[in-house]
Formats: structure tokens, C-alpha cells, sequence
């Protein structure tokens, strides 16, 4: 369901206050609490996604009041099926190899090394993971297409080759590896290697049995979501994969929206769901192993410049890649944005003003997208802020039992169901009373926020669990009553984590694409919505507006990201 | 002021506070000791009100506190590591408490002025407490305590993390500064200097039991057992049977004081009862490590048969090792402790 980030999770394992912890009395007043944080997400969570997938799945394997389980093995001999299949996973774990080929020795760099600009090439390497996909898309189009840079230039087309498909996963999943890896690489101890290395082992060595083994589960880790974001790719795939290549989750939409054939999309979704279920698990497992006291320092103590010329053709290595594959396409998008055929202008953004230039296509001028995705995306950050920090403070109590573990995995699930499913879902259950939302605005933000909500969770989480209990004590020792303590303390200490979970919430609610395509209404698109509507279209016009309103689009997400990076002076969160 | 009536605290199957009873008078300094895992933090958690109780009751000033939740107990609390809240700066931690307890914003002020002159850090309000020093930050984390007043001011390892010559120069500041306010206090550590420095009276713990209370002196002359004895350091320890006024042991008779208790007991020679002579008087021994402590030498011997021994000798007495001399016990320093088990 888009670029949702749940990247590590490495939790400060909050030191045991005392010996033991809650007995008796005081574990059933926690339990009690903690219920309470829960209900209003679990509720959230039933009557938004449990509901909607439900019934559509239902929908589509029932028959005459029966289920009709024997759909499942028919779809699943079809031979186009199988190959959807099939593409879905190679693809993802050839995404996965080459994004992890190509980032790691950015993640090193940007751990070890001191240089001017490090702020800002951290800075510009995150852009691309808060961009909506439809923006890459847009921008791969631009570089490796019909008519595009590379055409114009050399004649060269990528668009009809599956090589446009991994570059653009490899451009949007290079943050997930460089924060992931990175994140910890900087904060290993320099000194462990010393230490191997006094005791006789040579620099590679000491390298392969000290810091390899520490790095291992962060790559696993960052590899998985790398995978998970591939397998479940949609706006990529629909812009550039063309009628040759389709994932489950594009095929899942061909299927459900041009082909109105319920049964296979149902398959497809539960097909989907195992999957992305398997590989958070794994997921999950490898975060735990990551959890192992490592002891880690500050990050700030740990860089050096580089030495010699094997270290500054290192970086000078990373800095060319960042250049060719992440601004080259932007520079790109924006110059074709520009590129109108009496010249460089701002043609292209004068014709979003209004709806007749661009036939039937849109009822409303394009550029009333831009209104209508800002505020929808307001609202729906809004939202999960308030259902994610409730779910964060239940998770945060300690001593969390198997119920609160299973909440915890509750909360990833929207990773994992065709976001396609979802918007679709809301359509077919959302229309009725006493829940007829379907002429409403505000389904839109709910779809787009329950993508907001297991970043919003992962991000305070960590951050909460790591404020010692006793300064909650100790405030409530000098008079502070629990809600108190929690105002005095928590929140002060999580602000800054609250305004990092915000941005990132705002930024993917403001690029989710899979849902809103079914649930936006035509008289209000949003960015994406309104920029996959241009792609639809032929002619020069068309194309340079989907440029242009892919570039206004790319421009709000950096610019919540700039901000973001200001205010994320801690290591809170990991991405 | 603070009276505990047979408080208990179980964590799954481990009792980690077994029916302790406990007095702490006005104006009293107490310190419970004992080694980690003998239930002393469960029992300062238990008055402040952060572990529940699984039985017994806390009363301060003759009130039963089951009701009352940690925020309304009025109490003290020093943190081992001090907690500090690091998003406050030195002054508003120390005001904390007096906000919490709606103090105008004025006397919260002037009253933080005062306790920050008053544990040595004048002018520190504006500093961030990262910035501190760990002995400063005891001293914030004291001031902080002190604030609203509380009627009893419990110390948790209060010198714990700090290097050894500090502690030395803070435990006198604070007995001085808890005796010029009259502040009630219960304490908690594992060091017996820190114990013996600062309390009026010691209690020492294990398992979770009191094994022993009373002054720093009655707990040093007479530890009420073995355990208690090797607590505090002493090594010297053997099976014994008194008869009269010497004791029967695998080092020989060794001579004990007047009116010792009669039978099978547990003998304690001080180091400084040890006496050390020519290879034919007494016990027979090899004189083995040699550890220098400043002011005296302490010696290992190891005689013949039984367990070694600890001995203080002066600086310039002291016997080469390998050397084999004899060891003969002075009466004034054997304290005969009930028999082990």
C-alpha cells in the first residue's frame, strides 16, 4: 500500500525499573488502561479495513450464499495468473538484490564519513521514499520513455523493458537501505574493531567477524521491506510496466476496476495478504534479533573524512549514483515540465488553471487538485496521528502480553492488503446506513490514514519505550497524577517524534494512489489521481500537464521532507 | 513518622519482601544495607507507592497509605541515577515539585534559588542538566527531592555512580545538611561506609528480611550473624563451641570474652585481633598475599588445617610472604555470633 515505511525498529530496550515489575493489583489496572488506549484503534482498525476487505473478499468467493473455496485453485492454474505471479516475485527480489547492490556503499559512506554536504545528500537521498509513486513513475517515464530524455538524446528507450520498472524501485527503496543500514552502522562502536583488530585479525577480517555480524540483521531487515514494497508495487507498475508487466497488486486493479471479475481479485488479495504476511513475519523476527544489546554510541563520533584515494573514489562513487539515479530523473520531470513545444515555459502549469483544455478529462481545473490533496492529507494525518498515538501509548506500557503483541501486528496489516482491495471495499461497504459515507469527502483521508497509522506507530514507539519509567516515577513522586507525569514527561520527550510521525503521515497520505483512485470523487481528484487521469490521455498537452503537476507534487513531499530533516536533529525513529 | 507493619512483595515465586517491619522515628536517619537482590529498593518502592503491596501496610504520620496513590504520599525520592527530566533545565527540575503542587510561579522561583545555594550550586538555575557533572547532578537530584518539603526523603544508592573520593566529601555534606534541616530520611545502599557514615541507624537486609538493626556502632561490634559479618567484610569466621571463656575451633582454643554464650556458635576474629609471633607460639600458619590499605597491611594466613586468615598488621611489622609465624587471638576483638544455618 504504497511507501509505507516501517523500517527498523530498533527499540532502546527500556531499562527494568526495580527488580521485577507489576504485580497483582497493578497489572490489572495496567490491563484495564491499556484496553482502553486500544479501543478506539481496534475499532478504527474493524470498521475501515477489516470491514471493507472482508466483505469484499466475501464478495468474491461466495456464491448463492456458499463459499466457494474451489475458485481459489481455478484461479491459480489460469496460466496468466501464474505469470502476474511469477513477475510479482522476480521482479521484487531483482528490485531487492540490485537496490541492495547499489545502496550499500551509500550507507557506508554516509556512516563513516565526514564531508561538506552530508546533511544535504542525507537530505536528498530521503527525498525520493516520501514521493508518491505516481511521481516516480511520472519521472521514470520522463528519462527512460517514449519521447523521453534518454530518446531525445540517444535513442535509447527503457519503458517497454523491465529495466524501467526495477531502476524506479531501486530509486525509491535507496533511503530504506541507507536509513536502515546506515542508521546503525554510524552508531556502531568504531572501537569493537579496534579491539579485533589489537587481537590480531587483519582490517577485513576484523570487518567480517566484528561489524558484519552487528549489520546483518539491519540488512535483512531493510532487504524484507525493500521486498515488501516491491511485491505490493503499484504506481510504478501501472505507469511504466505497460500491458507486458503486471504485479498482483496492478493485476488486482485490472481486475477489479476494467474487468469488474470479483472472484479472481479476491483471490488475488488473499493470495497478497499470505504473502505480505510471510514476509513480516520474517520481518518481525529479524527486528527481534536486531534487538540484542549492541552497544551503540553517538553517531557524531564515529565519521572521519575520507582518507586516501580508495575512500574518496568511494564517495565520489556514491555521489555520482545519487546524481544519476535519484536527480537525474527529477531534473528531468521538471524539464519536461517546462518543455513546451514553443519553448521553455510555464504553459504546461497554465493550462492545470483550467478543465476545458483537457477535453472530457476533468470536470474541475487540475490545479484543484493540489487544494484537495492538501487538505485531505491534513485530515488524514490528523487521524492517525490520534489513532496511532493511542495504539503507541498502549504498546509503549510494559510487560505487553500476547493480546498486545497481536495489536501490534494488527497494526502493520494495511502493509500488507492490496490498498486496491481497500479502496474498492470502501465503495461496496461504506454506502449504507447507519455508515454512508460514500458521498462524503472523508473517506479519502480514511483510506489515506490508515496508511498513515503503522508509521505513525512505528515512529513514536521506539521514542516512548525509551523513556526510562522511573522519570515518570520520579515526576510522580514529586505530586504529578499519571495524566500529569504523561503531559510532563512523555510528551515533551516525544514532540519531536509526534512532528516527524506527522510528516511522514502527511507526506505518504498526500502520494497514496491505490485507494484514493477508486474512492476520490471525479469533481475532486487528488494530485496523483489527477496526474494517473493525464497519463490516461494522449497528446503533448496532456503529457506536459501530468509533468507539471507531478512536479508541484514533488515539490510539496520534498518540501515536508526538508522540514522534517530540520526538526530530526535526535535519531528518533528510524528511516 | 514512617511505620511498615509486616509489608510483603512477591514477584512470581520469589519473595522479594518478606513481612518486613519497620520504624523510622522524626528527624531520623536510617539506611537500609545489604547486598543487591535483598529486597531494599522493593522496599523504598513499596512506601513511595510505585510497587503495590502483596501484604502488610505503610502508614506515615499514623495514616494508612493503601489508598493513596504515589502523587498524594507527600514523600521524597532520590533516584539512583538521579532521573533527572533532561528536557528541563537544572531550575526547573528543582521546581518540579512545587509546580505539581501549584506553588505561584514567584516562590517556586525564589525557593529553587535558595535549595540550589543551599546544596552548593548558586546560580546553576538557567544550566541544562546534560551539561552536569555526576556529582552535580546528585546535587540537583537532591535539591529536587527537597522542594516541596516531603515529610520523609528516601535515597535510593544515592552515592552509587559516583568515584570514590566524591562520595567520601558528599556523604558528610549530607549528614550535615539533613541535620541542620531536620530532614527525615530512609535510605538505601549496598556500601557500608556510605551505611555507617550517614545513618543514625543501620538496617541490614537479606532476602528479604531484616537480619539485623541498630547504630552503625551495635551493628559493627556485635553483627547478629555470619552473614552479617562477612557483610560488612569480615572473613574470619569459623565453627566453634564455647566453653567458659574460650572457644573450641580448627585453629585451636581461642580465647573469647567473659560472658559469651555457651555451645555450638560461629566464632568472628577481627583481622585486628590476629596477633602475629614468633613460628612457636600459637597457631602455626604460612604467611601468604600481602595487601597493602594504607594505613595497616593485611595479611593471608594460611594455617596447617582450617580456613585462612585475615590479619592487620602495622606498616612495618608485617612478616615476608612464605615466611611461617605463629597467631595468637586477642579476646577484646572474637565476637561468638549464633551457630550457622
Amino acid at each position: 500500500m504504497g511507501p509505507v515505511v516501517v523500517l527498523a525498529r530498533r527499540e532502546v530496550t527500556a531499562r527494568p525499573s526495580g527488580k521485577g515489575g507489576r504485580t497483582g493489583k497493578g497489572d490489572a489496572r495496567g490491563n484495564a488502561v491499556r484496553l482502553g488506549l486500544m479501543a478506539v484503534p481496534v475499532a478504527f482498525f474493524a470498521l475501515f479495513f477489516a470491514y471493507p476487505v472482508v466483505a469484499i473478499v466475501g464478495r468474491g468467493l461466495k456464491a448463492d450464499g456458499h463459499w466457494q473455496f474451489g475458485r481459489i485453485g481455478t484461479v491459480l492454474s489460469r496460466p496468466d495468473i501464474l505469470d502476474v505471479l511469477w513477475f510479482t516475485t522476480w521482479q521484487a527480489l531483482a528490485s531487492t538484490v540490485l537496490t541492495l547492490l547499489i545502496a550499500l556503499p551509500g550507507a557506508y559512506v554516509l556512516a563513516r564519513f565526514d564531508f561538506p554536504g552530508k546533511q544535504l545528500l542525507r537530505a536528498v537521498v530521503t527525498v525520493p521514499f516520501v514521493l508518491p509513486t505516481v511521481v516516480v513513475g511520472t519521472a521514470f517515464l520522463a528519462l527512460l520513455g517514449r519521447g523521453g530524455f534518454l530518446d531525445e538524446l540517444w535513442g535509447v528507450r527503457l519503458d517497454t523493458t523491465v529495466w524501467a520498472i526495477l531502476l524506479a524501485h531501486v530509486f525509491f527503496n535507496y533511503a530504506v537501505v541507507v536509513r536502515t543500514v546506515g542508521g546503525l552502522w554510524s552508531q556502531l562502536d568504531p572501537r569493537q574493531e579496534e579491539a579485533a583488530r589489537v587481537l590480531g585479525a587483519g582490517r577485513l577480517a576484523a570487518w567480517r567477524r566484528v561489524t558484519l555480524p552487528a549489520l546483518a540483521p539491519a540488512v535483512a531487515a531493510a532487504a524484507l521491506m525493500v521486498f515488501l514494497f516491491t511485491f505490493t508495487s503499484f504506481g510504478v507498475v501501472q505507469i511504466l510496466g505497460g500491458p507486458a508487466y503486471s504485479t498482483l497488486e496492478v493485476e488486482i486493479y485490472r481486475q477489479t476496476a476494467q474487468l469488474l471479475d470479483l472472484p479472481t481479485a479476491a483471490v488475488l488479495t488473499l493470495v497478497q495478504f499470505a504473502a505480505v504476511a510471510g514476509i513480516l513475519a520474517v520481518h518481525a523476527w529479524t527486528v527481534r534479533r536486531r534487538e540484542t544489546a549492541l552497544k551503540l554510541v553517538d553517531p557524531a563520533q564515529t565519521s572521519r573524512p575520507p582518507r586516501g584515494a580508495g575512500q574518496r573514489a568511494l564517495l565520489g562513487g556514491v555521489l555520482l549514483t545519487v546524481l544519476l539515479l535519484i536527480l537525474l530523473p527529477l531534473g528531468v520531470l521538471v524539464e519536461r515540465s517546462l518543455d513546451t513545444s514553443g519553448g521553455y515555459g510555464f504553459g504546461f502549469y497554465r493550462a492545470l488553471q483550467s478543465a476545458d483544455s483537457n477535453g472530457s478529462t476533468f470536470l474541475v481545473p487540475p490545479l484543484d487538485a493540489i487544494g484537495n490533496s492538501l487538505r485531505y492529507a491534513l485530515v488524514a494525518t490528523l487521524i492517525a496521528l490520534v489513532i496511532g498515538g493511542l495504539a503507541a501509548a498502549a504498546l509503549t506500557r510494559r510487560r505487553a502480553g500476547r493480546l498486545v503483541r497481536g495489536f501490534d501486528a494488527l497494526l502493520m496489516l494495511p502493509l500488507g492488503v492490496s490498498a486496491v482491495t481497500v479502496g474498492f471495499g470502501f465503495l461496496i461497504t461504506l454506502d449504507k446506513p447507519p455508515l454512508d459515507l460514500r458521498t462524503s469527502w472523508i473517506l479519502v483521508p480514511l483510506a489515506q490514514a490508515l496508511v498513515g497509522v503503522p508509521f505513525v506507530v512505528r515512529t513514536m514507539l521506539p521514542v516512548l519505550r525509551a523513556v526510562d519509567d522511573r522519570l515518570r516515577e520520579a515526576a510522580a513522586v514529586l505530586g504529578a497524577s499519571p495524566l500529569r507525569a504523561w503531559r510532563e514527561v512523555d510528551l515533551p520527550l516525544v514532540r519531536r517524534a509526534v512532528l516527524v510521525a506527522a510528516g511522514f503521515a502527511f507526506a505518504v497520505s498526500l502520494g497514496e494512489f491505490g485507494a484514493t483512485v477508486f474512492i476520490a470523487r471525479p469533481d475532486n481528484p487528488t494530485l496523483p489521481v489527477a496526474v494517473a487521469r493525464l497519463l490516461g490521455r494522449s497528446g503533448e498537452l496532456n503529457y506536459g500537464q501530468a509533468m507539471a503537476l507531478s512536479t508541484i507534487l514533488m515539490l510539496v513531499c520534498a518540501v515536508s521532507l526538508l522540514l522534517l530533516e530540520r526538526i530530526r536533529t535526535d535519531r528518533s525513529g528510524e528511516f | 513518622m514512617l511505620a511498615v507493619e509486616s509489608a510483603t512483595v512477591r514477584f512470581g515465586r520469589r519473595t522479594a519482601l518478606d513481612a518486613v517491619d519497620l520504624e523510622v522515628a522524626d528527624h531520623e536517619i536510617v539506611c537500609v544495607l545489604g547486598p543487591s537482590g535483598s529486597g531494599k529498593s522493593t522496599l523504598l518502592r513499596a512506601v513511595a507507592g510505585l510497587q503495590p503491596l502483596d501484604g502488610g501496610r505503610v502508614f506515615l504520620d499514623g495514616v494508612d497509605q493503601a489508598s493513596l496513590p504515589v502523587h498524594r504520599r507527600g514523600l521524597g525520592l532520590m533516584f539512583q541515577d538521579h532521573q533527572l527530566f533532561p528536557h528541563r533545565d537544572v531550575g526547573a527540575n528543582v521546581a518540579f515539585g512545587l509546580r505539581m503542587h501549584g506553588v505561584p510561579r514567584a516562590e517556586r522561583d525564589r525557593r529553587a534559588g535558595e535549595l540550589l545555594d543551599m546544596v552548593g550550586l548558586p546560580g546553576a538555575g538557567r544550566r541544562a542538566v546534560a551539561a552536569l557533572s555526576g556529582g552535580e547532578q546528585q546535587r540537583v537530584a537532591l535539591a529536587r527531592a527537597l522542594a516541596p518539603r516531603p515529610k520523609l526523603l528516601m535515597l535510593d544508592e544515592p552515592l552509587g555512580q559516583l568515584d570514590r573520593s566524591l562520595r567520601e566529601r558528599l556523604v558528610v555534606e549530607l549528614r550535615t545538611l539533613f541535620g541542620r534541616l531536620g530532614t527525615t530520611v530512609l535510605a538505601v545502599t549496598h556500601d557500608q561506609g556510605e551505611a555507617f557514615a550517614l545513618a543514625d541507624r543501620v538496617v541490614v537486609m537479606r532476602d528479604g528480611r531484616i537480619a539485623q538493626q541498630g547504630t552503625p556502632l551495635e551493628v559493627w561490634q556485635q553483627p547478629a550473624s555470619a552473614f552479617v559479618a562477612r557483610f560488612l567484610g569480615f572473613d574470619n569466621l569459623v565453627d566453634a563451641t564455647v566453653t567458659g571463656s574460650a572457644a573450641d575451633t580448627v585453629w585451636g582454643k581461642v580465647p573469647v570474652p567473659e560472658d559469651s554464650s555457651q555451645g555450638e556458635c560461629e566464632l568472628l576474629v577481627r583481622p585486628g585481633g590476629v596477633r602475629i609471633g614468633g613460628p612457636k607460639e600459637g597457631l602455626r600458619c604460612t604467611v601468604g598475599v600481602r595487601t597493602f590499605r594504607g594505613h595497616h597491611v593485611t595479611v593471608a594466613l594460611h594455617p596447617g588445617d582450617g580456613p585462612s586468615l585475615q590479619a592487620e598488621c602495622g606498616l612495618r611489622d608485617t612478616p615476608e610472604e612464605g615466611d611461617v609465624v605463629g597467631v595468637t587471638f586477642d579476646p577484646a576483638e572474637t565476637v561468638v555470633l549464633p551457630p550457622a544455618g
